[in-house]
């Protein structure tokens, strides 16, 4: 009778083991699962936009001729909202999509001023007035990936001959938003705030240069730069400044963030140039986003012919 | 079973999460945009984090006097080797797919690859010679000398990491800092003026 109560508490007490042991192993690896996904979430989901109405669309081959659109396939939306570089909201670019999630963008004004005749601020409701078109355009990351990109906009030319630059106006520089409320990234050092970009006049009077306010038929997206970014195809991608509060007519060059943060990497111009290497990696191939191995970067990304010419008799390796 | 086999099972299951993960992303194209980049930011990450629990084992040990956690040491040692591995195999397969001569065009214009070959490289004879076998045939001195080198690799893997950001250097700078610490006690335990028994209790022992 002893014998067996002793067995007995054995089994129990090995089952009990057991059982800790089960809950050990199921506890911890649930834990380190969750430390997992938390260090490295996975893409964020998408809030819809709101349509937006495209008055007019240059016909098809014209549009090609003039790189009003590119015969490539265009990025998928999902690829465009969950890969961006948006500091103001997150230095890795899988996160702007969530921490951008809710950013307010009304109301929204565009102040135009400087050596301007009409210095002039800009409702939201105005700047949407403007006659909008779609842009197929090729997107060039500095960091050697790319997309492309159906846009909506209208020409920053547009909008500055509204305002009418005087004869001293040499260069055009622009502002994002300055709000560590709603940017909250801005609260870091990670660069200096706010976001400043500038063009030389006669780039952003260039047709291609255009004032965006949406993609793939709808709104911006917060993490793409809502409600209004710049968009110049054959520059770097971080030319293309975001959610912009300020556009200043100016006699000088401007200062631009990223040549601020590093002045041998990244230069004024920042012409998409293949035979222009950074100083940390190659920019003759990129890859582009959804595609397998790489492609040759294009002069220009490829707009040379509506642009080289405003750089005719420029050293671009001195002035990169 | 013994509970110090218990708790390496514990270990091993629980290092294999990621990749396990991981892989569960890629079959379900949850890996966002440039899944390349994806697989290769996480194995690195990986790799560091391994590399630095590793060598937080000595120093934790000798903190909080929990012995037995010397008997995991070895497994993550090898688990930051295999992680180092897929991410080395990564950019060799996926981003130059075998080419070797468009590897040496990009290393050269890209000098922080080149610093995590090394890191990785500063690691396989530590791999190799984690077995009891060849503990025992370099002898336990030169044995420990030898895996003084998983310092070299982890500052190398930092390094590596600090290189390539933009100007974000926070996750860098926090990997540096947590080796600094590692590193230090290390030297700080080792070169420690010597104390009377007990007067320090036993959180700074002499080796």
């Amino acid at each position: 009778m002893e014998e067996k109560l002793k067995i007995t508490e054995k089994s129990v007490y090995l089952n009990r083991r057991n059982f800790m042991r089960a809950a050990v192993l199921a506890g911890t690896a649930t834990a380190t699962s969750l430390l997992y996904r938390r260090l490295n979430p996975p893409p964020a989901e998408r809030t819809e936009g709101e349509k937006l109405a495209t008055a007019t669309n240059a016909p098809k081959e014209e549009a090609l001729n003039n790189g009003y659109a590119v015969s490539d396939a265009l990025t998928p939306l999902e690829a465009i909202t969950n890969y961006n570089n948006f500091y103001e909201f997150d230095t890795s670019k899988s996160g702007v999509a969530y921490a951008a999630k809710g950013f307010v963008t009304r109301p929204w004004a565009v102040a135009v001023a400087g050596l301007v005749n009409k210095p002039r601020v800009f409702d939201l409701d105005e700047l949407l007035k403007f006659q909008l078109e779609e842009r197929i355009y090729r997107l060039r990351c500095v960091e050697g990936w790319s997309m492309v990109i159906p846009w909506i906009g209208f020409p920053l030319q547009k909008l500055l001959e509204q305002v009418e630059p005087t004869s001293t106006a040499r260069y055009v520089a622009f502002q994002t938003l300055l709000d560590p409320q709603r940017m909250p990234n801005q609260r870091t050092g990670v660069l200096d705030w706010p976001y400043v970009e500038g063009l030389r006049l006669d780039e952003a009077m260039h047709p291609l240069t255009i004032l965006a306010t949406g993609l793939y038929g709808e709104t911006l997206p917060p993490q793409d730069g809502a409600p209004i970014r710049l968009v110049v195809p054959w520059k770097y991608g971080f030319k293309s400044i975001k959610s912009v509060v300020k556009i200043t007519l100016v006699a000088d060059e401007p200062p631009t963030t990223w040549n601020l943060q590093a002045p041998d990497e990244y230069g004024f111009y920042s012409n998409v140039n293949p035979n222009v290497p950074h100083p940390r990696w190659s920019q003759a191939t990129e890859r582009r986003i959804g595609e397998y191995g790489r492609r040759d970067t294009l002069l220009f990304n490829g707009y040379g012919e509506q642009v080289a010419h405003m750089y005719q008799g420029m050293d671009l390796v001195k002035n990169f | 079973m013994s509970d110090s086999r218990f708790g390496k099972i514990v270990v091993f299951i629980n290092s294999l999460v990621p990749l396990v993960l991981l892989f569960w992303d890629l079959y379900h194209k949850r890996v966002g945009p440039n899944p390349l980049e994806f697989v290769t930011r996480t194995t690195g990450m990986l790799t560091l984090i391994f590399l630095s629990l590793t060598v937080a084992v000595t120093p934790l040990r000798k903190i909080f006097g929990i012995n037995a956690l010397v008997k995991y040491r070895r497994m993550l040692g090898l688990f930051a080797f295999f992680y180092g591995a897929l991410h080395l195999l990564t950019y060799v397969w996926f981003d130059r797919l075998f080419n070797f001569v468009s590897m040496v065009q990009d290393v050269a214009r890209r000098p922080f690859i080149l610093v995590g070959m090394t890191a990785f490289v500063l690691m396989v004879p530590l791999a190799i010679t984690s077995t009891n076998k060849m503990v025992k045939r370099l002898g336990g001195k030169r044995w420990a000398r030898l895996h003084q080198l998983v310092y070299l690799a982890a500052i190398a893997g930092v390094v590596h990491f600090w290189m390539l950001v933009k100007s974000d250097i926070r996750l860098p700078l926090t990997f540096a800092f947590i080796l600094l610490f590692l590193l230090g006690f290390r030297l700080f335990s080792k070169y420690a003026p010597a104390q009377p028994p007990n007067a320090g209790g036993n959180l700074f022992p002499r080796e």
